[in-house]
Parts: structure tokens; sequence; C-alpha cells
């Protein structure tokens, strides 16, 4: 299931990426870039401040030593730089990856065509050029200009520009497969399309912006922490502000030592404001989005991405997503007097021309089973009857012998039309299969009933395990099948689901969906039929398969590339992801301040109170390499953090209170011991070196 | 503070407990305006009310024009106040004579009796007519705390409604605040307040001869009926100067303990009652649990620091150690200094953490003397806004607040967008939250600032050096955060002070209600999700301790640096040998 740019393992960063990250590092300085993060914000106007102090103390006119002040103001820089730097690795990686889908649709030209013929009038535009209802053709080894869906003519296509897999697929009108994706690929014969999507609207363009941090909408989460994050920033604002009136007077009141110099409030305050988290928090963001394309999912907002965290329902079709798309025949049961050989050999006559995979697999279970060869077809002057909504049977017609395979119901009023009897035992056998989540299939020939096939699902291999595990993440499941409720359960139990809908209908789907919503649960659903526009546009998280129909993923709010339905576990993980690195850091981050307090406080005010130096607990060496050491501490935590805030804090399927106990322990406790093992560490470093 | 110190405050914390859970569960039938025991008798004049003001208790309004005629009723109030202060010279019931209160401290009056923070600028006997202490002051003890419960019982309706616009009918959560819960504990406390000689009367002070010849003036009047509502409505407003620490205010040690149990019973009874009206007591016991923990640990800091008593009196041999009968003079030990002998140090420190736990700010022992460490943490105390215990409502809406923030930090940790009792925090919530948190704090430090800043501010001051700065941070923290005790020693009744303070105790009051109330709409317009397995719970032990870590960190990290300047320095210089 994994997709293949996922087996690849990258680097977080590489030299081109570097340099130019290294580059917009500098020119995310602008003020009006910052203001978007309140929290840098404030760190550089304290840096600017603090660049005043030094130029005003290089005149002669400073509390502290010039080069102090200088160092303080370039440490302070560093810190913005470093925040900056995170944030154009997270966009450089996630650019460097829509760039490619870019290139791969510049200038392409279309031909527009009048009418939906292919000898129609054509005329040739740009790509960018074309609006939605548009209609173009797309001949073989042309790419195709924009997202839409066929509406006439059928041909390979080849998807690996947008989903990585290099096999083509078939596209064409009508049916399931008729959508496709600009930038794909016509590799043989031709389409002709109704573009779906206006030019900057279509499939590439909202990947591509959801990577690009400038156009990146901040979700509802990521705005609640925003606003906490100003709070503490406005409350470390007024306690730093606070600090000078107070030194003032216990100067007075003491009578020695002098006033705390402005550097060292700046300096506090940079280092209480919670700067690890404010200065990582959009590359969070930014590398969710991109962790989430390299899973190939194209999501149309973060807030989706987010939702799928807190997802509590899962809806997922039976067929495709649980059970492989076909089902098998595993078992003749033939009626009382009936050879089992006979059966098969019939059954496997009935079947030769169905192309199904259920009509082939009929035939290579005769085959296994009874050693039964399959006969020449152009030797029999057979007459096949394929399968018909109306008629529920197929069949074939061999010289005077007529043989049929199908429902039971249908098959027994074919017989009794000609006066045959229906044996108790082939209906009991009937029942049975049904109960136990089968399809029984009856054959009979003229008007004896031979007995009956026993059509099996087959669960796709693992299925079990990912419930198990959406089980642990706290996601219900729910399969949905048009299978009776019998057939329903039994698969249902087979693969572990937690519910199931049967005979589902749209109108049934979009109905369970509210009913839950009501309920106040978060309902994801995967789809990728028409039929499943509906429902699909009423989940929360609605995952269209890329395979599915334009109507499925214009619904939907993510398209899978993979058309892998079971992807919705890596969406969910990604979600929860997101919100635990922001979580876990913001914990890191305020943790971090008590052990900054022990190291300035008492620099700070030891002038006036020398028993204040009773908190320097870390035995800094001198006032200055305290205030140096906190200051480099929290500039360098940020550049160690990065990794962290790209890759996401690790997601497990446990309890909730297991997972918040151990990131309380990690990021909680780690946070609080971690800036006193290495302010102690770089204050050592200062006084070896000589510096303060 | 021996065993019997110790048992003594075990004792208190069991029989406070023990009376929490059948009020809690009686306040919640209040509110939910079911039925109740006092039905039958109250009944009928709570409809009298309601015909007489012309509502319908059914019809419930949206938080905003709850928050509406909430503050027109507390400004309403806060007028009377003024007015009768400012009057009381020609008004009945003045039998000592008093003259006008001057305007800006009438208003720091009004305010702080309308914000049931209850702050004293002025010795209450000497300053204040019968008439202005019981129509103007005593009022306000009901209704300023009538209105913290109401705004609280909003709140817990917030969590239970599900996508709907109201949050209850303000008229009559006040009316059922005070007629129902804090009426019927009044009359009760006051009459047996008065058995153990709390003085009551509508005489005039008594002159009397004292042993050796000399004339004194002994101050008297209905002080019972305050000082109960004083302690249960966590208002704190003494009817004398020295609060419970007069002998007719606070005469023996049952009424010493009554009046403990008062300070704190309602506000805990209200963690069970936001339990039951959240329907689910567990939320409500685990509030009730980390308000008692902090509490704990709190007075197991001051009652020992208070108990090592002065360093500096070791090399002058003069023995603090706690003593039995038997091994010598009985003795409190420790420092005794502003403390009475009769509650001894197990019950002052009690007295002290329990009363600015609350948002009480009565005293039996003055503050201001207490060792740095043991008066830092009733100050520390304040500074956390109130929220363990609190005021009466006022309390637990704030630790709610604190709650919010912490599930915040909890739920993103988990991978989820944050839910508290089923309800998601969103954007709106966290502003709110984080306004209700930053505001009083802030208020708090700026102000003290100011103070300290200026010769007006400073010129209150008693001691000079750390104390002096612990003296005015001590006045802000408690006004601006709506407790009214008083550090002593700081003459607080300067026109700056009364203005800056009048500000501080309206922004502590308001900035946190308001917020607290448009949170109760925003969650009451919210669908209700309920709990699957992802869902971090919120009644475990792990939420407990991380909701304490949470309210540890908000109030360390903002108060450390003020606190290391004032009491912590002090505290240091001490240890070290000097003054």
């Amino acid at each position: 299931m994994s997709t293949q740019s996922m087996k690849a393992v990258q680097p977080l960063i590489t030299g081109p990426l570097l340099r130019r990250s290294i580059v917009s590092s500098f020119t995310k300085l602008n003020p009006m870039h910052q203001l978007r993060n309140p929290v840098m914000f404030t760190v550089l106007v304290g840096s600017a401040l603090a660049s005043l102090l030094f130029v005003a103390a290089l005149g002669g006119d400073g509390d502290m030593p010039a080069w102090f002040i200088g160092a303080v103001a370039a440490i302070l820089w560093l810190t913005l730089l470093f925040a900056n730097f995170a944030e154009a690795v997270a966009e450089g990686r996630g650019k460097a990856q829509a760039d490619s889908l870019r290139a791969a649709r510049q200038s392409i030209t279309a031909t527009r065509l009048k009418e939906a013929r292919r000898d129609a009038a054509g005329e040739s535009v740009a790509a960018e050029g074309l609006c939605k209802g548009d209609i173009v053709l797309v001949e073989a080894n042309q790419p195709i200009p924009s997202d839409g869906e066929v509406i006439e003519g059928a041909a390979y296509v080849d998807e690996s520009a947008v989903t990585g897999e290099s096999a083509p697929v078939i596209r064409e009108s009508g049916g399931d497969r008729s959508s496709v994706t600009g930038g794909t690929r016509v590799l043989s014969d031709w389409l002709i399309i109704r573009i779906t999507a206006n030019p900057g609207e279509n499939f590439l363009d909202r990947m591509i912006g959801l990577v690009e941090g400038a156009k990146r909408q901040k979700t509802p989460n990521e705005i609640a922490l925003s606003i906490l994050l100003a709070a503490l920033t406005i409350i470390f604002l007024v306690v730093c502000a606070t600090l000078l009136p107070f030194s003032v007077y216990s100067v007075t009141a003491s009578g020695s030592g002098t006033v705390v110099p402005l550097v060292v409030l700046i300096a506090l305050f940079v280092c209480l404001a919670p700067t690890t988290i404010g200065g990582l928090l959009s590359a969070i963001g930014i590398a969710g989005m991109d962790r989430l394309l390299k899973a190939n999912v194209v999501a149309t907002s973060g807030r989706a991405v987010e939702a799928a965290g807190d997802v509590d329902v899962l809806l997922m079709d039976k067929t495709g997503t649980i059970t492989l798309g076909n089902r098998q025949a595993t078992e003749f049961i033939p009626a009382p007097g009936v050879d089992a050989k006979d059966l098969a050999r019939a059954a496997q006559l009935s079947s030769l021309t169905d192309e199904t995979p259920e009509g082939r697999s009929v035939v290579i279970l005769a085959k296994t089973e009874y050693g039964l060869r399959q006969a020449n077809i152009g030797e029999m002057q057979a007459h096949f009857i394929p399968f018909t909504a109306e008629s529920r049977m197929s069949g074939v017609d061999i010289a005077s012998r007529r043989i049929r395979k199908g429902a039971a119901e249908a098959v027994e009023s074919w017989v009794r039309e000609q006066k045959g009897g229906f044996p108790a035992p082939v209906r009991q056998a009937v029942e049975m299969i049904a109960k136990e989540g089968g399809t029984p299939l009856v054959v009979a020939e003229d008007a004896k009933v031979l007995g009956v096939i026993r059509l099996k699902d087959v669960l796709k291999e693992g299925i079990r395990e990912r419930f198990a595990e959406l089980r642990r993440m706290g996601i219900k499941t729910i399969m949905i099948t048009g299978d009776n409720p019998m057939t329903a359960a039994a698969i249902a139990a087979e693969a572990g689901v937690d519910d199931f809908l049967a005979e589902a209908t749209p109108e049934k789907k979009l109905a369970l969906i509210r009913e839950y919503q009501a309920g106040g649960r978060l309902v994801a659903m995967t789809g990728d039929g028409t039929n499943d526009a509906p429902a699909l546009a009423q989940a929360d998280v609605a995952v269209a398969m890329n395979s599915g129909t334009q109507a499925a993923k214009e619904a939907g709010n993510m398209v899978d590339l993979d058309s892998n339905p079971t992807k919705l576990i890596e969406i969910v993980r990604i979600g929860k992801q997101l919100l635990m690195t922001r979580g876990s850091l913001t914990t890191f981050s305020i943790t971090n301040d008590v052990a900054k307090y022990f190291a300035i406080i008492p620099a700070a005010f030891a002038a006036t109170y020398p028993q204040l130096n009773a908190l320097n607990v870390m035995g800094l060496a001198s006032p200055q390499s305290a205030i140096l050491s906190a200051t480099i501490f929290n500039a360098l935590i940020i550049v160690a953090l990065i990794p962290l805030a790209l890759k996401g804090v690790k997601y497990r399927a446990v309890e909730a209170s297991v997972l918040l106990r151990d990131n309380i322990l990690v990021y909680g406790l780690g946070g609080l011991i971690t800036p006193f093992i290495a302010i102690k560490l770089i204050d050592i470093l200062i006084a070896a070196i000589g510096l303060a | 503070m021996g065993a019997m110190g110790v048992f003594q405050i075990i004792a208190y914390l069991a029989v406070l407990l023990a009376l929490a859970w059948p009020l809690g569960v009686y306040m919640a039938a209040v509110y939910g305006g079911r039925r109740t025991v006092l039905s039958p008798v109250l009944g009928p004049l709570e409809r009298l009310f309601y015909r007489a003001g012309g509502i319908n208790p059914d019809r419930e309004t949206s938080w905003k024009s709850y928050a509406l005629a909430m503050l027109v009723f507390n400004a309403g109030g806060l007028l009377i106040v003024y007015l009768l202060q400012r009057f009381q010279g020609v008004l009945p019931l003045n039998p000592a004579e008093r003259d006008p209160v001057g305007s800006f401290s009438a208003l720091n009056v009004a305010i702080s009796f309308a914000t049931n923070t209850n702050w004293q600028n002025y010795g209450g006997e000497g300053t204040m007519s019968y008439l202005t202490q019981m129509v103007g002051l005593g009022v306000q003890n009901f209704l300023s705390a009538a209105t913290g419960m109401a705004v609280m019982a909003a709140l817990a309706r917030g969590f239970v409604r599900k996508q709907c616009g109201t949050i209850g009918n303000f008229w009559a959560d006040m009316t059922r605040s005070t007629l129902y819960i804090l009426l019927p504990l009044s009359i009760v406390l006051s009459v047996v307040l008065v058995s153990q000689g709390v003085v009551q009367t509508f005489q005039p002070y008594h002159e009397l001869t004292t042993l050796t010849g000399e004339s004194q003036t002994i101050a008297v009047g209905p002080a019972a009926s305050q000082i109960a509502i004083k302690q249960l409505g966590t208002n704190g407003g003494g009817f004398f100067n020295v609060n419970s620490a007069h002998p007719l205010e606070n005469p023996t040690p049952l009424s010493n303990f009554l009046q403990l149990l008062a300070i704190l019973l309602i506000p805990a009874a209200f963690c069970i009652t936001f339990g039951k009206m959240v329907r689910d007591e567990r939320q409500g016991w685990l509030l009730l649990t980390v308000m008692t923990v902090f509490l704990a640990g709190c007075l197991a800091v001051t009652a020992y620091s208070e108990q090592q008593g002065n360093p500096l009196l070791e090399p002058l041999s003069v023995t603090q150690k706690a003593m039995e009968a038997g091994e010598g003079p009985a003795m409190a030990g420790g420092n005794m200094e502003g403390k009475e002998v009769r509650f001894g140090i197990a019950n002052s420190a009690l007295w002290a953490v329990a009363t600015t736990a609350a948002s009480n700010g009565s005293v039996n022992s003055m503050h201001d003397s207490y060792t740095p460490l043991g008066g830092m943490i009733p100050m520390w105390l304040m500074q956390l806004g109130e929220i363990i215990f609190g005021g009466v409502g006022s309390g637990l809406y704030g630790l709610l607040m604190v709650a919010i923030v912490a599930v915040f930090a909890a739920g993103l940790m988990v991978g989820r967008t944050p839910e508290y009792i089923g309800k998601k925090i969103g954007p709106f919530e966290m502003k709110m939250a984080s306004l209700a948190i930053l505001f009083p704090s802030v208020v708090t430090l700026a102000f003290t600032a100011i103070a300290l800043l200026t010769s007006e501010g400073t010129r209150g001051i008693s001691n000079p050096g750390p104390h002096g700065l612990s003296q005015v941070l001590y006045a802000f923290s408690s006004m601006g955060n709506n407790n009214g005790s008083a550090f002593a020693g700081y003459g607080a009744n300067t026109d700056m002070v009364n203005i800056l303070g009048g500000i501080a105790m309206l922004v502590a009051r308001y900035w946190v209600m308001l917020p607290a109330l448009a949170v109760a709409g925003a969650l009451a317009s919210k669908r209700q999700t309920p709990p699957s397995q992802g869902t971090l719970p919120t009644h475990t032990p792990l939420f407990g301790l991380l909701l304490i870590v949470t309210i540890l960190a908000i109030g360390a990290l903002t108060f450390l640096p003020a606190l290391a300047l004032g009491p912590i320095v002090e505290h240091l210089i001490l240890k070290q040998g000097g003054l």
C-alpha cells in the first residue's frame, strides 16, 4: 500500500535547498512578514532595540560593555534568522515537489473544440486560458491541459507525473473512470474532455498552494495556539517591562547596585517568550502538508487534515476497500442425487465466456477441484446467454442442453416455468451461504437444479490489522455495502469492522453520516463513485480516490492519488502528528522558561541583591555569561528542533492518556531539565574561551 | 505547631469536603430550577420577586443579554454604595455620627464591594454608619456573591447545552443564588455566631472606664449578620478594622472554625454543583481535588515557614520551639508576631491560606508580620487569579479558564482538537480564556510598577527595602484579583492608590466574568462531542496533575521575578543574617 515516494528516504535538507533557505532567512526579516507571527515580531523589535543600544554603547553611552550588548543583539538576530530558516526549509521542501509538478504543466497548448465531436472545428489555446466547461481534444502523446471529465473516447493515460505510478491507466467516458488530471499524458488513442477547473484552481494549483507558506491559511487549532502564544508573549512583555520600575525601587530602597540594564531585560524577554514554538509554528504546518503530499494525498484545505486527526467514525465501501474487488468461487454444493463433478462441469460450461472475475473463478475452481479442462468453445456450437440485470442469470445453450446459473430466486422461477422443483436441501444451502457472508449461485440444467456454487468475498490481506489499528486510534469503522444484512454481517465480522450499513443507497449513506454528525461525531468517508458524491460532500473528512469520478473528487476535501482506501489511516496519523508536534513543542517551549529564570534573574539583580545569587543553582560563571548562555540556548534550540518540526512527533495508536503521559514526560519534563544542562554547558564553554 | 495543629487542619479539610457534597447537590437542584427542601418556604417568596420585577424565570437569554443585565445590575449596586457613603451624614442609623466618606475613597469602596473584592481602605467602626454597613456593604456582600454564582451557573449550562443560543436567565439565577443559598446559610451562621458572642446590636458604641481608670470606647454594631455573609460570600470585608482578629467579630475557637469553614464552603460545593450540572460528577470531584491538593501544599509552606520563626532570633537564645505544657512553658513557638495567641500558628496559617486561596480576604492575623515565605504564599495565591477555591462562583469559572488552557495543551499533545467535557475548544474559547488569565496579571504588575514609581504610591510603605515592594505588590495583587485581603502596614488610602485600585478591581472582576460568559455562550452553541477512545479524559489524576502544573506555570512564570525582588530576596537576606 505504501507509495513510491514514501519509500525513498530523503535527507532533511540538501545543498541547493540549504542555500536557498539561508537566503530566504534574511529576506524573511521583512517586518511585514514577521507581523504574521506576533511572537517573532516582538523578537524583531527586541533585536532592533538591542542593536540601537549597541550603537549607543559604541558611542560611549551604555550601561553595559559594548561587546556584551553587541553579542546579545547578534544572538537575538540569530534567533530570528533560525526561525526564518526553519520556515524556509519547510517551504523549500514542499516547493521542490510542487515545482517539478508545475514544470510538467508549463506551456501546454490544447485544442479547444467547438462541439464535443472529434471532427469538430478546433482552435489552439494555452492551457492557462482554459475555463470550466471548455471542451478539448487530447490526442496520443499529448498532455492533458487541466482537470476534466472524459465525455468521449477511451485512452491509456500515463499519470505518473501526479501519482508516481508508472503503469498507465485507462480513462474512458461514462462510468467510474472518466476523470482526468491536468499534467498527465495520453499514451494511446484520444479523449474529448470537458474541463472542470478554472485557471489556477485545479488540482496541482491547490497542491502547490498548500505547500507554499504564503498561501497557506491558518487552521483553527493553529489560530487558537497563536492566540495562546500571543497572550504568553504579552504576559512576558509586561513581566519584563515592570521589572524596570521594580529594579528602580529596589536600588533606591537597598541603596546599592544599579538599575537593571535595558539590554538584560530585552534578553530576558526574548528568552521567556515562546520563541521555540513561535519560530517553528509555520514550519510545522507546512511540513505537515508536505508529509501528506509525500503520502500521495492532496488536500484542498489544511483544515481537513487537522480534522482527520479528530475523526471518530470512518465509513468505507466494502468492495475494493475491505474485500478484493471481486468474489471468488470456493465450493460446489451439489443437489441431492447430483454428482459434484457434474455440477462443476455444468458450472464451468456456463461460465466459459463469462469474463468477470467471478466467472473466471468458477472455471478455475472446477479445474483445480475436479481436474476439468476447459472445453474448446469453438467446437461446441454453443450459444452463450449473457447476464442481464433483468434476468439475473447467465448461461449457455449447447444443442438441446440449457444450462443456467444465477441468483436463487431467478433460477427457481426459471426451473418452475419448466415444471421443475426446487429441492429443500438446495434452499438450505443457499440460505447457509448467504448467512456466512457468501453469495450463492444456483446452477440448473433444464428443469433440474444441479446445486449451488459458493461465491465468497475475499478479504484484503492485512485488513483486520488495519481495523484493529483504527480501533486503537479511537476510530469506529463502518462498512458500507449493497449486500443484504446477513451477508454484510458475516463479512463485517470476518473483517473486524465495528458496524456495517447493508443494502446501502446514496440516501442511506447520507442519512447515516448525518445521524453520526448530529451525535457530535466527526465522520470520515472514502469513496470513488458518483453515487458517493453526496455522502462525500456531507462527511467532515472525505477522501476521494484519484481513480474515481470527477464528481467524487470535487465532493471530497482530499484526493488519494494512489486510490488506496486504507490511506485514511495515514491521513489520520499525519493530522494527529501535526497537532501533537505543536502541542509538544509548546509544552517544551514553556517549561524551558524555568531554567532561563534561574539563569537570568540572579544575573540581572545580583548587583542590587547579591543574596539572590542563591538562585544561581547552575553555578553560572558570571552574570554576563549567564545571560549570554541563556540567549544562545534559546536561539540554538530552534535549530536543534527543526528536524522534529519537519518530521513531526511520533504518533502511536494507543490510548489518549498513555500518549499524554509519554509526551508530558518527554517534552514537559525534558523541557524542564534540558535547558539546565545545556545552559550550563554553554556557560562552561563561554568561560573557557574567556569571553565573559 | 504540634500534632494538635495538624489534627485541626485535617479535621477542617475533612468537614469542609463532607459538607461540600450535600450543599453542592442542593445547589445543582437550585440552578436547575428543581424543587428543593426549601421550596415550600421560599417558593412563594421567589415567585413574589419575579412578579414584582416582571420576570419570567423560564425565559432564557443569550450570553450577551445575560452579561448586559449583570453589568447594569452591578453598576446600580455600585452607585448605591457610593451615594450611601457620601450622604451617610444626613441619613439615619448613624449613632456614632460618622462624616461622609471622601469621594475617591468612597468610589474605591463602592467598586470594592460591587466586585466582591472587599478591599477596605477604611476602618469600619471609624468610618461607616450602621446604615452604610448594612444597606450598602451588607447588601452588596450578598449581591456581588450572587453575581459570581450566577455567572458560574451560566457557564456550567454552556457545557451541556447543545447548539442552543441561551445560557439562562440572569435575574432568576440571582434570585435563586441569594434566596436559596446565601440567605439560609447566612441566617444559620449568624445565629450560631451570636451564640458564640459575636455582637449584633443597633446600640451606639460603649464608653467604658478601664481598670486603670482610663476611658475606652468599645465599638459595637450589627456585626454577626454581616460577618456570616462576609465569609460565606467570599467577601471578607470586616465589620471592624482588624476583621476576624477582633474579639467581637471572632470570639471563640468554634466561631473561628465555623468562619473558616464558611470561607471555602460554597466555592468547594460549587465544584460538586458543576459536576452535577454537566452530568459528569467526576469532573467536579477532579476540580475539587486539584483545589484541595494545591491548598494543602500552600498551607504546608506557610505553616512550616511560620513555625520556623525568625532566624535572627536564634543567636539571641530565644526559643522558638513549639512546646507542650509538660516540656516547659506551653507555647506556640515560631513566628507569633501579628497573630492572636488564641489562634496560634496552625489556625492563623490555615486562615491566611484559605482566605487568599478563596477571594475572601478576611484575616485573623496580620499577614504583613508573616515570615517572608509564609507571607509570600498568600500573596501568590491571590496572584494565581483566585482560582484555588476562589470567590463564590468566580473561583471556579476562573479555574475553568485555566483548565481550558490545560486541556488545549493536553489535547494537542494527544493529536486531537482539544475537547473539554464534550465541547471542542476552538480559537474563540482560547481567546476568551487568554483574556481572562492575562488581564488580572497584567494589571497587578503594571499598577504595582506605577505605584512604585510615584511618591504617592511609595509614601504608604512602612518598611523600606524588599518588604516595601512586597507591601505594594500585595496590595495590588489583592485588588487586581478581587481578594481584598490587606497586608497591613501599607497605607493605601491615597487618591492614586484608590483610583488605580478601583480600576484594578473592575478589570479583575469583569475582564474575567465577561470572557467566562462569552465562553458559556460559545460552548452552548456547539454540538456535544461524545467521548471516544481518542478523547483525553479530564477526570483522571494525570489531568489533575497537568492542571496543577499549568496553574503553577502560569503563576510562577508571571510573578517569579517580582516575587524574587520582594519576599524571596527578603527571605534570602534573612537567612544570611541581614535585615
